[in-house]
């Protein structure tokens, strides 16, 4: 990967360099964006640098947002080489380094997560491309002294009549041009490249081991560092003995750092065996001590004292109140995991007055200034790689940067040198930063004549924005992110009301794929099937016929699934029951269909239809991986998983043995089906995991009759 | 201490003779494409051939491998290979990528053994290989495709 710095983009002479600009209008795409105000470019024309045209032709575009499977290396590169009139076969992808440049006009800083890398990138990402080509026909018109206007370019090569050129032969006079202020881009009907099926960019290196992420990342005298963490969450170190971890060959030293004790070691493997060795006496005084049963217990109370109110409609629970029947089911989700295959891991080097860090940071513009304080460095002396992830599903987006704080206190510790810091399998399961442990209360009032009158939907949870710098975002101390998909659903109910419980514990929790709606989503469309049954309504048609008037997308995803799948009104067919579910999270709709039998006692799925309107499909060879990969990762989860606390408040999960992830066998034939949409692309890397569960659930329930309101079907079905 | 033919090259590595078979390859030989993902064979990561057969190299004490032939994602070769690593790239298989070695290495001995898989025999051989990103679909579709590349 080759390392430039920004002044370097700019100075280059060897090629083209797109500086542009945006107006202050187009990064405040949401309110998200106030939170992150005061980098010092705010109110300014931001110069950025996205696009390198090289002398051999290559376009590089620098990728503000981390490659961990979601596909913004091909998206992206797909957007500029649209607007520059490039030809796929040419276009390069390269990480952009953290620096405010590279800011998520989504975020108002440098990060990826809420699904939002192609919804902020769109217009940005085009405009760059536009501007690049404006300036290379620029420079063949000064070149062939004829007007740029004649000049046509098309599949990467610039011409007017017997005159032609490559990019690279025109880079160095392009750069010299000026920069188009605001230089217009394609219209769909113009489109050559989005909406075709691209191959992506960063598939042969992933095919042949080639691909280099932060955990292949060597250098010269570089000791691993693995930290013994305490056994329960809020738990410190109270005093060590290093003596026999210090006798295992390879081990060289041993430092207290805050998150624990940390063993270094010339080797993986002899910091591991030396971590083994250690003797750590651990101060519980201010730990979690309760086991989830009882966590489950104290969140269930607080949900039936009804929490506060996250949003009211009509009358709220007036529609209960007075209601013919009342339906009602708590339904628990446990603690997640996020469990990449490539476990948390950074490379440091520290010098007396710099350093530089190599890490999949998912927020670099919160990591590269935890190294810096941690450090006491000016965080224009630290650099951040921000290199490929072995997957992330939010765990790598990190507001406490609490493991580029853990790399840096490791490095302080032990002064200047280099280091690489390792979780195990074994410290991701038990680390924490989980899919917050939630349990819903729902209610649903029904009129005698079946209508439905009125529904509450009560959310307990922790906080994942509270206490951590997100809080800012946070209004009249309610957090979002707790309760979304339960508020703002697309049915038309005359009174309903969601409320908020907030809960503490000092288990820390993060956003999982698809944050709030990871539950929300399942809660509210179980309940919803069990209401529509009460009524004698059939799942798709009862949906429809609920949805408000004006969700037209909505209802678009369920008809097409619908059809898709054959949906006849029944339910079950045979030894196979088929259940319905639709989410939209982050402005993209799934809709989606299971077919599930019972296999040793467990729901086996065979078949999942699955229809998306994610706006502009730019490539839907990526749209389709997303979903087939999210119903994969979600179904995995209900089906299996879940982190526990035993009596006393420890982690009982430790490996992939007992926190089991969906295997080949189990995986289901998937059939997608995109939506044809003009409305600005919205993400897909979160909104195809809702829907899968609940879909599940609802063809389980199909089957035998019985509601799944606990997580995971393993708890009750499993072997 | 451990003498073996790596990618067809001998080497010798003096390290404790426990250490396991994907740090040597990793830490001492810098030979990243094998990937480390649980530490106890639960995912398939860390798949290399030893003598030919696919073995969780992160169970593999080094010693074991004393005078044995171990090939990784780095050098692997043949038409069984060669026709995998293309339907990988047709396909577009990997998504995060960080499993995808382990599991082009396990595809590539299923189709020695059996050069027309049917479902079952996908499922039998790749089921001890995780992908988080849940890319079954497409590894299922690879795996097809590439025995139907060496089909001719």
């Amino acid at each position: 990967m080759t390392r430039m710095n920004r002044r370097g983009f700019l100075a280059s002479s060897a090629g083209l360099v797109i500086g542009m600009t945006l107006p202050i209008a187009a990064r405040a795409q949401s309110g998200a964006a106030l939170a992150f105000q005061g980098d010092g470019t705010e109110g300014a024309f931001a110069p950025n640098s996205f696009v390198r045209v090289a002398p051999d032709d290559t376009v590089t575009v620098m990728i503000k947002h981390i490659e961990f499977g979601q596909g913004p290396y091909t998206g992206l590169s797909t957007l500029v080489a649209e607007e520059m009139d490039a030809d796929w076969s040419q276009m390069r992808a390269e990480a952009a380094p953290a620096d405010p440049v590279y800011k998520n006009l989504a975020f108002g800083m440098q990060g990826t997560g809420g699904s939002t890398a192609m919804a902020n990138s769109y217009m940005q990402m085009r405009k760059a491309g536009a501007a690049a080509r404006a300036m290379l026909v620029a420079a063949a018109a000064e070149e062939w002294g004829v007007p740029a206007s004649e000049i046509s370019v098309s599949k990467g090569v610039i011409s007017h009549r017997d005159k032609s050129s490559g990019f690279g032969a025109l880079a160095e006079k392009a750069a010299q041009q000026t920069p188009p202020e605001d230089p217009a881009v394609k219209s769909a009907d113009q489109f050559v490249l989005i909406g075709q099926d691209l191959p992506k960019l960063d598939t042969e290196a992933k095919s042949n081991g080639t691909a280099i992420f932060s955990m292949d990342v060597y250098r010269d005298g570089m000791l691993t560092v693995v930290v013994a963490h305490p056994p329960k969450f809020g738990a410190t170190v109270a005093s060590f003995d290093a003596t026999a971890a210090l006798e295992v060959p390879g081990v060289e030293a041993v430092h207290q750092v805050s998150q624990g004790v940390a063993v270094y070691a010339s080797s993986t493997y002899a910091a591991v065996k030396g971590r083994h060795a250690l003797k750590v006496e651990w101060d519980e005084s201010g730990a979690e001590t309760r086991s989830s049963e009882a966590i489950y217990q104290a969140f269930s109370e607080a949900a039936a004292e009804g929490g506060q109110d996250a949003e009211v409609i009509g009358e709220g629970t007036a529609g209960i109140d007075g209601a013919a029947q009342v339906i009602e089911a708590e339904f628990r989700f446990p603690y997640l995991a996020h469990a990449p295959m490539e476990p948390l891991d950074g490379v440091l080097e520290y010098a007396e007055d710099r350093a530089e860090v190599w890490m999949g940071s998912q927020f670099p513009a919160l990591d590269l200034p935890a190294v810096a304080t941690t450090l006491g460095f000016d965080p224009a002396n630290v650099r951040v790689n921000v290199m490929l992830a072995g997957g992330s599903f939010g765990r790598r987006a990190q507001d406490t940067a609490h493991f580029a704080n853990e790399l840096a206190e490791v490095a302080k510790a032990a002064g200047p040198g280099t280091y690489k810091l390792v979780w195990t399998r074994e410290d991701d399961l038990h680390g924490g930063y989980y899919r917050p442990l939630t349990v819903h209360r729902m209610r649903a009032g029904l009129a005698g004549d079946g209508t439905l009158t009125g529904w509450e939907d009560v959310v307990a949870n922790q906080s994942i924005m509270s206490g951590g710098p997100m809080a800012q975002m946070m209004q009249d101390g309610m957090d979002p992110t707790s309760y979304e998909g339960s508020t703002k659903m697309p049915y038309d109910i005359a009174h309903a009301r969601t409320g908020w419980a907030q809960m503490e514990s000092p288990v820390p929790v993060l956003w999982w794929r698809s944050v709030g709606h990871t539950h929300t989503g399942y809660a509210t469309e179980v309940f919803l099937d069990m209401v529509l049954e009460a009524q004698g309504k059939d799942p798709v048609q009862g949906r429809l016929d609920l949805l408000k008037s004006d969700k037209s997308r909505d209802r678009g995803v369920l008809r097409k699934v619908a059809e898709m799948a054959g949906w006849d009104g029944t339910k079950v067919k045979g030894e196979k029951a088929y259940g319905v579910a639709l989410h939209e999270s982050f402005e993209t709709y799934v809709a989606q269909i299971a077919e599930v039998s019972e296999v040793d006692g467990m729901p086996k799925v065979h078949r999942v239809w699955c229809a998306v309107d994610c706006g502009v499909a730019v490539n839907p060879n990526v749209i389709r991986a997303q979903m087939e990969g999210g119903i994969g990762f979600g179904l995995g989860t209900v089906l299996f998983d879940e982190i526990t606390l035993g009596e006393g408040g420890a982690v009982q999960q430790s490996n992939f043995d007992t926190y089991r992830m969906l295997r080949i066998n189990e995986m289901p034939e998937v059939m997608v089906e995109i939506i044809p949409s003009d409305a600005d692309p919205t993400g897909v890397g979160e909104p195809g995991v809702p829907p899968i569960g609940p879909a599940v659930a609802n063809a389980w329930r199909a089957l035998t009759g019985e509601p799944v309101t606990t997580l995971p079907f393993a708890k009750k079905y499993g072997a | 201490m451990a003498t073996f033919e790596l990618n067809g090259k001998e080497v010798t590595v003096n390290v404790p003779d426990d250490t396991p078979l994907l740090w040597v390859l990793r830490d001492e030989l810098r030979m990243t494409g094998t990937k480390f993902g649980c530490g106890v064979a639960q995912c398939g990561a860390c798949t290399v051939m030893l003598n030919g057969m696919t073995r969780r190299s992160c169970v593999t004490p080094v010693s074991m491998v004393d005078g044995s032939f171990v090939t990784t994602i780095e050098s692997i070769d043949g038409p069984e290979a060669e026709a995998v690593q293309a339907a990988w790239e047709k396909l577009d298989v990997p998504q995060c990528g960080w499993c995808q070695s382990g599991q082009v290495m396990s595809a590539t001995a299923l189709l020695r053994e059996i050069p027309k898989p049917t479902d079952e025999d996908i499922d039998n051989a790749m089921a001890g290989n995780i992908c988080r990103c849940a890319t079954y679909v497409r590894i299922r579709k690879a795996i097809h495709d590439a025995a139907d590349t060496l089909e001719g």
